[in-house]
């Protein structure tokens, strides 16, 4: 496979990824603020930015819905959902050839639908971010059902996946003050709210409930999203996923000299499956999660330079 | 209305040929099911049917792009519903001229980059040769596998008002448009089943599988698997839809200038598991932007050392090089000699009447007719740097009369033909639109001609200019075989 296709798919995946993950952060916290809460608007709007890893140019200025909006509908900020939409339609417009028609339908579709002109006052802004997350679901869907499950699926897997943890371990970091630092209490007042809405960030409220039941705490929290085996967006299954998708590719491509990357994937897989979450409560959380978010970038460096931007010389050599 | 009625009572004639009707209310018979067939839907059921097809062109994104505009660049191509319709005798016609011609220009070709026999035999003039622009120096002498210098071409074919076809433009360096020949037909078998199904229409889906052998052909030799890849300037060009269709279609890669890199006089692809050697390219950049090292260094659409892992025989091209020069606007008015000197035959198909401004008594006459004639810069294409002497103003005579007088070889005339015209939907009736023909010519193994070809539509009423990036549209064309 091109160097040039696999950057593509990675990235048009990583965009969706992205895109799909700030659209249920918004929704949640819209539909969150309809209910009288412990935590101020300030807060909350403040707690949202460091989730999503402080877009640049971005500020909370006492408006949430001006703030909703930019993070939504504004094409001036890349890091907001139409742009990343439109970055991972252009990704896949560089491979169209590679992609099925069922998947190229489905983004170019959902690209026309978010860039239609007046679409931010045609629409209620909780029925386009749903229109979004559903969209980026059935991409997924599709995917998964009409792509060969050969190489450049998983680039789209290692795409999604390491996106997917880099951005939990933020969302985790993001609630750090609120919740990790008595990782034992129960919810006082009207916390519970915000303690499911944590988890509704990330799919995961009803899954929780069938592990823990309905009572809330944060050390069951951060050990159901940091350490569960089978959740899909739990920490441990992003890397575990990203990991058997590099490990497919190396397989694939025939590629000498993985070990670098084998390692730096090994070595996070080790830690979210062999630690107890008391093991992580005894160490500072917010490095625990800062060096999960080191990790996830050195394994994007590694990816560069082992299937991207590897050097003409070393490959003639080798 | 009933189409039938709508077709026949608004539809005005002139003396432009009709491909659809003899005289008011007289059909061709060959169109006679069509109408019976459009008549029998009801009155809405047309434009739903139009809107079914251009949602399903945009959703594909089988659009094209236009230059030198900021928003909107993304346009689909327009599709007009009504086929037209070639009868089994006048395609032989046109296929047979179109396999004489492009066998002639290929002998011509490989003469004048090697012995030049025809410029010494003073049939063709050297200055016409030499002062082409698309002349490549750097061909003399090169040996081209299997001497196939246009493997791939795409000639601009007309009617005049006897129904006579005529070759307007050959196009032998990049032709575009067959995947709208390709997609037209496949939105048209779905909207149209019945009717399709009720005349004979030759099949054309062949025309990717053909494309591949003839690809294929072109191998190094000892290269018994080669790897074969379509080379595209990237999503921005204006053909990048068609080029990722190609390639999917074809099962090849679809490359970029900086997916390639050359090492030693071969040619290699970046890929996840290293470098991959690359034996034949179906090149859609121009000469000038493939290679910085031999044509334009400001390129970057190309690959630096490509022209020398040509030479050295390591990797093939379609087309080749230096094909520009047989498909100038100038050397065109020559082709009917070329065709005679090469292959001792009388030109099937015939040109358009051109007259060469770098001889004094055409031009003058050229001069002095200004508003009658169709003035073309010969280097050129996609109706760009044209002068359409009818439709244009003083101004526009005077500044093309001045860039004549200071550049004689720069431009051609040529008399203003009403080409053909065709019924098209246009909102709610039946209106003649002019239109022309490009069929697809492969050169590999063999010469075959796809028995079809993209019809284009001039979409505003009584304009002459077909061109994607003009506002032209375009229809499904059926060959019938019988």
């Amino acid at each position: 496979m091109l160097s040039r296709v696999a950057d593509s798919l990675y990235w048009m995946s990583r965009y969706l990824e992205r895109a799909e993950h700030t659209a249920r952060l918004l929704e949640v916290n819209l539909s969150l603020m309809l209910d009288e809460s412990s935590t101020s608007s300030e807060q909350r709007w403040v707690r949202v930015l460091h989730a999503l890893g402080h877009p640049q140019g971005i500020e909370w200025n006492g408006d949430p819905y001006k703030l909703t909006n930019a993070l939504a509908y504004d094409i001036q900020h890349k890091t907001s959902i139409v742009s990343c939409i439109m970055a991972a339609r252009e990704n896949s417009r560089h491979v169209r050839e590679q992609i099925s028609t069922e998947q190229w339908h489905q983004l170019n579709s959902l690209y026309l639908h978010v860039t239609k002109p007046g679409i931010q006052a045609e629409v209620d802004s909780s029925e386009f971010l749903q229109f979004v997350m559903d969209s980026i679901h059935q991409f997924q869907g599709i995917t998964d059902s009409t792509m060969s499950h050969g190489e450049g699926w998983q680039f789209i897997q290692v795409g999604r996946f390491i996106e997917r943890a880099a951005a939990t371990a933020m969302l985790l970091e993001a609630y750090h003050d609120d919740l990790w630092v008595h990782p034992e209490r129960i919810p006082e007042g009207n916390e519970y709210l915000e303690w499911m809405g944590l988890l509704r960030s990330a799919t995961a409220f009803e899954a929780y409930c069938k592990v823990y039941t309905a009572d809330l705490t944060p050390d069951r929290i951060l050990e159901f999203l940091l350490l569960d085996e089978q959740f899909p967006h739990s920490l441990r299954f992003a890397i575990d996923s990203m990991q058997g998708a590099l490990e497919a590719i190396q397989r694939e491509s025939g590629k000498q000299r993985a070990e670098p990357l084998h390692r730096l994937g090994g070595r996070l897989h080790a830690m979210l499956s062999f630690s107890s979450i008391d093991d992580i409560l005894n160490q500072d959380i917010v490095a625990v999660l800062r060096n999960i978010q080191v990790q996830c970038r050195a394994i994007h460096d590694t990816i560069y330079e082992l299937y991207v931007d590897y050097s003409i010389q070393i490959a003639l050599a080798g | 209305m009933q189409f039938a009625q709508m077709a026949m009572k608004n539809y005005l004639l002139d003396h432009a040929y009709d491909e659809m009707f003899t005289a008011p209310g007289e059909l061709h018979r060959h169109y006679e099911l069509l109408l019976d067939h459009f008549s029998s839907l009801p009155s809405d059921e047309l434009q739903r049917r139009k809107q079914a097809a251009d949602l399903s062109f945009l959703n594909q994104g089988i659009t094209f792009t236009v230059y030198g505009r900021q928003e909107g660049t993304e346009k689909i191509f327009p599709y007009d519903l009504l086929p037209r319709i070639i009868t089994a005798a006048e395609w032989s016609k046109v296929e047979h001229g179109l396999m004489q011609r492009i066998t002639a220009l290929n002998l011509f070709l490989k003469d004048i980059y090697n012995e030049g026999l025809i410029l010494r035999d003073g049939i063709v003039p050297r200055e016409v040769v030499f002062s082409c622009k698309q002349y490549r120096r750097q061909m003399v002498g090169l040996q081209v596998p299997r001497n196939i210098y246009i493997a791939i071409c795409g000639t601009d074919l007309i009617r005049l008002e006897n129904g006579e076809f005529v070759v307007l433009e050959d196009n032998l360096r990049v032709p575009s448009g067959v995947s709208y020949m390709l997609t037209n037909r496949r939105v048209m078998k779905r909207i149209f089943p019945q009717l399709f199904r009720s005349y004979n229409v030759r099949p054309i889906e062949q025309y990717t599988q053909l494309l591949l052998g003839t690809l294929r052909s072109l191998a190094p030799e000892g290269r018994p698997e080669p790897n074969i890849v379509l080379l595209s300037p990237g999503v921005f060009n204006s053909a990048y839809f068609e080029h990722a269709y190609l390639a999917r279609q074809m099962g090849i890669e679809l490359v970029e200038g900086r997916d390639l890199v050359v090492h030693d006089n071969i040619v290699y692809m970046r890929t996840t598991s290293g470098l991959r050697r690359v034996d034949v390219i179906y090149r859609r950049v121009d000469d000038d932007f493939i290679d910085p090292l031999a044509f334009r260094p400001d390129s970057i659409l190309g690959v630096a050392g490509l022209f020398n892992a040509y030479r050295a025989g390591n990797v093939s091209l379609a087309n080749a090089f230096g094909t520009g020069v047989a498909d100038d606007k100038a050397l065109y008015a020559y082709v009917p000699e070329i065709i005679r000197y090469y292959l001792s035959e009388e030109p099937v198909l015939k040109n358009v009447e051109t007259f060469l401004m770098t001889r004094r008594n055409e031009r003058q006459h050229t001069l002095a007719n200004l508003d009658k004639l169709v003035v073309k810069t010969v280097g050129e294409s996609g109706g760009y740097g044209m002068l359409i002497g009818p439709h244009s103003t003083a101004e526009q005579r005077d500044e093309f009369a001045r860039r004549i007088e200071a550049d004689p070889r720069n431009y051609i005339a040529q008399p203003t033909i009403s080409f053909s015209r065709a019924p098209c939907l246009v909102e709610d009736a039946l209106e003649p639109r002019h239109v022309d023909l490009r069929p697809y010519v492969l050169y590999g193994d063999r010469v075959t001609v796809v028995p079809g070809g993209l019809t284009r539509v001039a979409l505003t009423r009584g304009s002459l200019v077909v061109n994607s990036s003009q506002g032209g549209g375009s229809k499904d064309t059926w060959v019938l075989s019988q």
